[in-house]
């Protein structure tokens, strides 16, 4: 282990505000005709070890955000004004829209790394999983041999329950749920401190969705990362998030604690957002049969 | 009445050097006309491979298909008769459509192949059909599958089904890929003309929540046997089985969630753990 537990990692341990990631009027535009102005000034403070989920349709601009504040866009989309800080654990504030190219290298995965929605086309059909865990100690630790290297690949394997025999195996010899677990202990591997999950488990089935989902929260506990996680499942995300922004077009209508969102949700599109998915216990209500 | 009837179906796929594997183990079961039925279960349960053999697309290793007590033709003729009375939906509507073809081809083909109306009336056939899917039919019928979004190309999808008028549908997972927000518009859609046509719909899923809304009885498939079968809301509210109760605690339950005592959700303790 790189870094022990954060003592400030629990955001249930610890309500006092202790941010890691403050957005500041964040807007991002598709330089097309007409031009589309995807996030509109957003703002947000991300604390430490805390799971935020964002919802909204498709096309409100979710993914755009959370791509957006690791400069992960390329061209049409363009950073039209605001800042990302990232307080980093040990002490300095990064202002991520200063990075160059280098500092930027160093920062992405190291300090904020991604699990990509769709396992299946996220990792290379011809290497092993072990030769692309390994490519991510080769490429940020440079000084790691050739055995450390194997012995942590060894270790996240065994640690997201996929099992150190299968270092060697291909992706297609994995099932669905068992390579997003790979893409979850890829992002696990430098250790960072913000995990952003794009629809992780979409194409995944209820019970292999709900042991990922539950895989996801105790590492949050162990190692104390904060998450940002988007979905359009609203249901999935009321269960897995501390805090859940709405989008709508570009901006965060509303923003709040998963059971306030649930018990008093204040935005209109909020309470149409709620009303559109069937309840599993629940009333009938919305599907008219 | 169309009733189509599975009996007793077993179906083994042989696998080169392994030994075969059993995804229909001795199903059983009945689809009539205005009824839906929701089949729902894992990857791997085996719900694919009951569609497969509704559409012909494999053959059972043992037991019977039967339409109205005679067995489905295989071949020929009676085969395309046959799945003219049942057709499916399907999963991706991004790949089910093909995008080198306008969506007035997608309607029209079926439309002639199985003569469903004189050549001259095709045109306005293809815009009714597009206007019983809610969709503008001047707006979509020249466009190609592309310029469409994910809702409104499953509806053309849905219309397409629709198009050799069958009395049965096979819907697999037909909304699991489109956006919440609009997966109650399709499967609103989809009750609507059900109760309309008078269709028997098989609803493949994995999805209790709407399965539960959306059907009249659910089937729970779980390594190809059937291990439970009942009025919707008795299989969701009381499950018997212990494959459907871990299925259960496995899916998303807000209500439940937060009925619990207030505190940070949390997915380890939420609804009693994980299956």
């Amino acid at each position: 282990m790189t870094h022990a537990l954060h003592p400030r990692a629990l955001a249930k341990a610890n309500p006092m505000p202790d941010p890691l990631l403050t957005v500041r009027d964040f807007s991002v535009e598709y330089d097309v005709t007409p031009p589309v102005k995807a996030v509109k000034n957003v703002s947000l403070e991300l604390q430490r070890g805390e799971i935020l989920g964002l919802a909204g349709e498709s096309g409100c601009g979710k993914t755009t955000l959370a791509y957006g504040v690791q400069r992960l866009l390329r061209a049409p989309a363009v950073i039209t004004g605001g800042d990302v800080v990232f307080h980093d654990a040990k002490g300095a504030d990064i202002d991520v829209n200063t990075l160059d190219a280098d500092e930027m290298q160093r920062f992405r995965w190291d300090k904020i790394s991604m699990v990509f929605q769709g396992a299946m086309n996220a990792l290379n059909p011809v290497a092993t999983i072990g030769a692309q865990l390994d490519d991510v100690f080769l490429v940020h630790r440079p000084d790691m041999g050739r055995a450390e290297r194997r012995r942590e690949c060894e270790e996240l394997l065994e640690i997201v329950k996929v099992g150190r025999d299968r270092y060697r195996s291909y992706p297609h010899e994995l099932s669905g749920g068992m390579r997003q677990r790979v893409m979850i202990a890829m992002a696990l591997a430098l250790r960072p401190q913000l995990m952003v999950m794009d629809e992780p488990t979409t194409a995944l089935d209820v019970l292999v969705q709900r042991d990922i989902l539950q895989q996801i929260s105790e590492l949050r506990h162990e190692f104390g990362f904060s998450v940002i996680f988007i979905t359009h499942d609203l249901p999935l995300l009321l269960e897995i998030s501390d805090r859940i922004a709405i989008m709508r077009e570009g901006e965060i209508v509303e923003l709040g604690t998963s059971r306030d969102i649930w018990e008093r949700p204040r935005h209109d599109y909020t309470k149409k957002l709620l009303s559109s998915f069937p309840r599993l216990t629940g009333a009938k209500g919305v599907l008219a049969r | 009445m169309t009733a189509l009837e599975f009996r007793n179906v077993t179906k083994r796929y042989r696998v080169r050097g392994a030994q075969p594997i059993l995804a229909l183990d001795d199903v059983s079961f009945t689809l009539r006309e205005r009824q839906t039925i929701a089949l729902v279960g894992q990857s791997g349960s085996g719900k694919s491979t009951i569609a497969k053999i509704l559409t012909q697309l494999e053959t059972p290793t043992s037991g019977q298909v039967l339409l109205d007590g005679k067995p489905i033709p295989t071949r020929g003729r009676g085969l395309r008769a046959y799945r003219q009375q049942l057709r499916m939906v399907f999963q991706d509507p991004f790949a089910s459509l093909n995008p080198y073809h306008s969506i007035r081809y997608h309607l029209e083909r079926p439309l002639r192949l199985d003569d469903v109306v004189p050549a001259a009336e095709t045109d306005a056939e293809v815009r009714r059909l597009l206007e019983r899917v809610r969709l503008d039919a001047d707006a979509v019928i020249d466009r190609r599958p592309h310029e469409l979004s994910g809702g409104q190309r499953q509806r053309v999808a849905i219309a397409r089904a629709l198009a050799s008028r069958p009395k049965l549908l096979v819907a697999d997972e037909p909304v699991s890929m489109l956006d919440v927000s609009i997966r109650v518009g399709v499967l609103n859609l989809l009750a609507e003309l059900q109760r309309d046509e008078g269709l028997g719909v098989l609803y493949i899923t994995h999805d209790l929540a709407t399965a539960r809304h959306f059907s009249d009885e659910i089937m729970v498939l779980h390594h190809g046997r059937v291990v439970e079968q009942g009025a919707a809301d008795d299989v969701i509210l009381t499950p018997q089985h212990e494959y459907t109760r871990a299925l259960r605690a496995a899916s998303p339950d807000p209500e439940k969630h937060f009925a619990s005592a207030p505190g940070i959700p949390d997915v380890r303790t939420a609804n009693g753990g994980a299956a």
